[in-house]
């Protein structure tokens, strides 16, 4: 049992959020999956802090965190404005910019 | 001094018991048909990483991704989740052309890329360690205050206004714009009621009948439906035709309910024709 | 011979070019407003410049002038001088171009009376006497390039005069092609001297041109001859001049017969130094004008309409001065003094032809003719003297100048000399034969007119410019070559006359050409004289008659030489350009358009694909990294 694990592991999470990205309709199903390849970077950046003896890449994530905290809350609104216009929460449903 | 790069055995443990855990949280998060239940397992999830920071010397972070991220985030999840409501989004049939395919190669292939380099980069990686930082008894939150209000104090700052610029641009958002001066007051709204020939308020579907339905209308008090009370788009039904709540299991939902109280089903949707309940 | 600055009124000279000029500029901008005088101002404009140059000549006394003006182009090594050089050649054609059009401008106010655009006739003739001016009085080449294109752009405009007449259209549009094939050769010689010499002043090249190769001068001066026969209708490019008649018959008087047409002998006249240096340009330039003076001769014959026999009697004639000159020294003179008293005699005949066809409502066909002489007694007299003067009379001006010419083809002593000699003599005797018809067919035998044509005689007006023209062709021949004699005129330019070594001794020449046109003369009565003429030409005539009438299928060469094989590259260049050029351009847009438009279709707007495409990026990345890491 060595720190690599943890950095697989988060490989793993991540890869499962970024396919979770490309299957999933539901525009808040989406949102979750983002929030998922965030959460396994935290857990790169805190295993490497570990691994380095030093607290940047804590603070590092605890930004990440931050950032994220604001798109949530800025991304769900998007997602209820277009709710509200289109009556759908389905990304495949808002696709007139194109050719 | 050499470091080390295995691993105690406690933490083993608890790592080979969250992992698993972690893992289904995230494949059940995809694969969950309810959006619902899909945060539910995101949940799941976050809530094994938060012990995998504590874990890894990082208990404020643990704190944090716990009461903020699983508290606060996941909880606004939910919230939108129940104003937007289900729809057909939720569908897990794909509708784009190879997509899922391409998809699970894709990231079957990446996660092979990038799980073998990680493991081939840091087969050695030793474990330093946070003592040499938060010694002298300082503890990890301490620590992690002292860099961010030093080092990172610039991106602390512009941190918070990106919270207040996100925390405002929701607000735009969300916002439903009315023109101003066209919201009429409660007294205007009164007088208005007061000036039709029915100042009272309209009975409220299924007041006086027996049924709870919005499809069983008003009875006035000479026991004649009250046309007010009529649900548009929706043909009104009598009480009577209304089957009786006997029990959860007998009722189903509102709309199954609906026209099952005839042997054959009506041929018009919604219920009976019109005219009958006169 | 050294030039001079010029003095006195020779200083003024520009004024000749500039007083035409003027008088075109005012005709053709002030509109309908001049109407009423344009005429006279036109004419008076050319009488000033005819009297100018008249004192200019007076005072000319041998020298030659140079009259600088400014500097016309300057680039680079190129370094024009607009100036103009007045000597005795020049002040030659001065005269004859301001005296023959001060006449023909007065014959041409009674000719074109009835004409409702008389004023832009006068303007056009302005202009024509103004370029035509520049051109002999220029002192560069590019000054003489300027000249000849204006005498070709008025040659055109009047041509076309009367443009609502198909045939006139079509005759100045044969005319400018024809005249612009020659004007390009004339341009690439000056080119040419250019490249080689660095100048294009008559004086510079004509000093340095020993300095070139052989082959080079034989090129320049080929090249000339070009431009000189694309405007003076020499063969190969006659065709043009007799179709140039369909302009109003004042034009064909002075343009297609005393001045213009003359342009190509003044212009080899002029490069005397360059063809004394290439023998085998000069040797062209004598066959060129054997060539033309038989064919004109021979064309002359059959034709009808009296302009058209005037037309080819003209390029005849030319084909004598161009033979002339194309003799050499000996023979410049011969030629410039034929030029001149064929200036006066065909200007004459011409406008003898036009006051008949003026009695006869505009006929042209001789067939419809016949019998005028009672009516036309001015015509008739002045017209038969120019006809004299033109076969060749004896002691009319026609006799000398053209035994002059026929003696120089004999003095060049060899075969050759012989041979062109005698074909000059039968020129004269096939001239003798056309003009005794023309004359025969007009103006005796039994009237053939056309019903309701009552023949009259012209005004004074018109008569006056006649019988002026008349004296000249009588007495022109006797006074350049016998009381003034020419060659001492033109000794500074062509240096001292030489005792000539007469090969043939000229009084026989004399006789020789005298009995030759007799036997034309009487020829012809015996053909046309004696018999009444028919009104319809007959049909069953001689191969060599069917050939004469259509002028040795002249146009006949050049539309299958020419004009079928340019037509044929036309449509072949707008083929390949239609499915080569234009089908290479248009596929290659076609292909980007409809691959980028394919290529857009990959932008379906769902941004799952998208995101898709970012993970396989992102996969590509990461193998690469991987790749470089353990490779």
């Amino acid at each position: 049992m060595t720190l690599t694990y943890y950095l697989v592991l988060a490989a793993i999470l991540f890869t499962i959020g970024a396919v979770g990205v490309l299957v999933r309709r539901n525009a808040i199903v989406v949102f979750m999956c983002v929030e998922l390849m965030l959460n396994s970077v935290n857990l790169t950046l805190v295993t490497f802090a570990r691994a380095s003896g030093t607290l940047d890449g804590q603070v590092m994530a605890f930004f990440v965190m931050v950032v994220a905290a604001a798109e949530v809350v800025v991304g769900l609104a998007i997602i209820m404005s277009i709710y509200r216009t289109r009556r759908s929460a389905s990304v495949d449903d808002a696709n007139l910019l194109k050719y | 001094m050499n470091p080390e790069v295995v691993l105690g055995t406690g933490e083993a443990v608890v790592f080979w018991v969250l992992a698993p855990v972690a893992l289904a949280g995230a494949l059940g998060m995809v694969f969950s048909r309810n959006a619902v239940h899909s945060a539910l397992w995101l949940v799941m999830t976050m809530l094994s990483l938060g012990v995998f920071y504590v874990v890894q010397e990082a208990p404020f972070l643990g704190a944090v991704q716990i009461i903020v991220y699983t508290g606060a985030i996941m909880i606004l999840f939910l919230f939108v989740l129940m104003l937007v409501g289900r729809d057909s989004s939720d569908s897990v049939v794909e509708t784009l052309r190879g997509q899922r395919v391409a998809a699970i190669v894709l990231g079957l292939g990446f996660a092979g890329l990038v799980g073998a380099g990680i493991a081939r980069a840091t087969q050695d990686l030793a474990v330093t360690g946070l003592a040499a930082v938060q010694n002298a008894g300082t503890s990890n939150i301490e620590a992690i205050a002292a860099l961010l209000f030093t080092r990172y104090l610039l991106a602390f700052e512009v941190t918070s206004a990106l919270l207040i610029t996100a925390a405002v641009g929701a607000m735009v958002l969300a916002h439903i714009e009315h023109e101003p001066g066209t919201r009429r007051t409660q007294k205007e709204l009164s007088r208005a009621r007061f000036l039709t020939d029915r100042p009272q308020t309209l009975p409220g579907p299924g007041v006086f009948a027996r049924g709870n339905s919005v499809a069983v209308p008003a009875l006035l008090p000479d026991g004649r439906l009250a046309e007010d009370s009529f649900a548009t788009g929706i043909e009104p039904q009598e009480a009577d035709q209304m089957p009786r709540p006997t029990g959860r299991g007998q009722l189903g939902s509102p709309d199954a309910a609906l026209g099952t109280l005839d042997p054959a089903p009506s041929d018009t949707p919604g219920g009976r024709e019109g005219g009958q309940h006169r | 011979m050294e030039t001079a600055p010029a003095d006195g009124l020779i200083a003024a000279s520009w004024l000749l070019i500039a007083l035409p000029l003027a008088g075109a500029a005012v005709l053709l901008l002030g509109g309908r407003r001049t109407d009423r005088w344009g005429h006279l101002l036109g004419t008076g404009t050319v009488v000033a410049a005819f009297v100018l140059g008249l004192l200019c000549t007076l005072q000319l006394d041998g020298r030659r002038l140079d009259v600088a003006l400014f500097t016309f182009m300057s680039t680079g090594s190129l370094d024009v001088r607009a100036g103009l050089l007045f000597d005795p050649l020049s002040a030659l054609f001065v005269l004859l171009i301001t005296g023959v059009g001060s006449l023909i401008h007065v014959y041409s106010i009674g000719y074109m009376e009835h004409d409702p655009r008389r004023r832009r006739f006068f303007a056009y003739l302005n202009l024509f006497v103004a370029a035509m001016l520049l051109l002999v009085l220029g002192d560069n080449f590019v000054a003489l390039y300027v000249g000849w294109e204006g005498v070709g752009l008025a040659s055109y405009l009047l041509i076309a005069f009367w443009h609502e007449r198909p045939s006139a259209a079509t005759a100045a549009k044969k005319a400018f092609i024809m005249n612009r094939v020659g004007d390009v050769g004339l341009a690439l010689a000056i080119f040419l001297m250019f490249a080689q010499l660095g100048t294009v002043s008559y004086d510079g090249v004509f000093g340095s041109i020993g300095l070139l190769a052989g082959g080079t001068v034989t090129a320049i001066g080929l090249l000339l001859l070009l431009g000189a026969c694309g405007k003076s209708g020499q063969f190969p490019l006659q065709a043009w001049l007799p179709d140039a008649m369909e302009g109003p018959t004042p034009v064909s008087a002075l343009i297609h017969a005393a001045t213009m047409v003359t342009a190509g002998v003044y212009l080899i006249a002029r490069c005397a130094p360059i063809y004394d240096a290439t023998p085998t340009a000069r040797t062209v330039v004598l066959a060129v004008g054997a060539v033309t003076l038989m064919i004109g001769a021979i064309a002359g014959c059959a034709q009808d309409d009296i302009k058209k026999v005037l037309a080819y009697s003209t390029v005849s004639q030319i084909g004598y001065m161009f033979l002339a000159v194309g003799l050499g020294p000996i023979g410049y003179v011969a030629g410039l003094a034929h030029l001149l008293t064929h200036g006066f005699f065909k200007a004459g005949l011409f406008l003898g032809a036009g006051s008949v066809m003026h009695a006869m409502g505009d006929q042209v066909d001789m067939r419809r003719f016949g019998g005028l002489a009672p009516h036309m007694k001015v015509t008739f007299v002045t017209f038969g003297l120019g006809y004299l003067a033109l076969i060749g009379f004896p002691f009319l001006s026609g006799f000398y100048t053209k035994d002059a010419i026929i003696e120089a083809a004999f003095d060049r002593g060899d075969g050759w000399g012989y041979l062109l000699g005698g074909l000059a003599i039968l020129a004269a005797g096939l001239t003798a034969f056309y003009m005794t018809r023309l004359m025969l067919m007009t103006f005796f035998g039994r009237p053939r007119w056309e019903p309701g044509v009552h023949p009259h005689e012209s005004p004074a007006v018109m008569t006056a410019p006649m019988v002026l023209l008349a004296v000249g062709s009588v007495a022109a021949g006797f006074l350049l070559v016998v009381a003034f004699p020419l060659e001492e005129w033109l000794a500074p330019v062509f240096g001292e006359p030489e005792a000539a070594e007469h090969v043939v001794a000229p009084i026989v020449v004399s006789v020789l050409v005298t009995l030759v046109m007799l036997a034309g003369v009487v020829t012809a009565w015996l053909f046309v004289g004696r018999r009444e003429v028919p009104v319809t030409p007959p049909v069953r005539v001689s191969p060599v008659t069917r050939a004469a009438r259509r002028a040795l299928y002249a146009d006949a060469v050049n539309e299958s030489l020419f004009m079928r094989p340019g037509q044929w590259l036309t449509r072949a260049l707008v083929f390949v350009d239609n499915r080569g050029v234009d089908g290479a351009v248009n596929g290659l847009a076609a292909t980007l358009g409809g691959s980028s438009s394919r290529l857009g279709r990959t932008q379906t707007g769902f941004v799952r694909s998208y995101a898709l495409s970012m993970l396989g990026g992102a996969v590509v990345v990461a193998g690469a990294l991987l790749a470089v890491t353990t490779g």
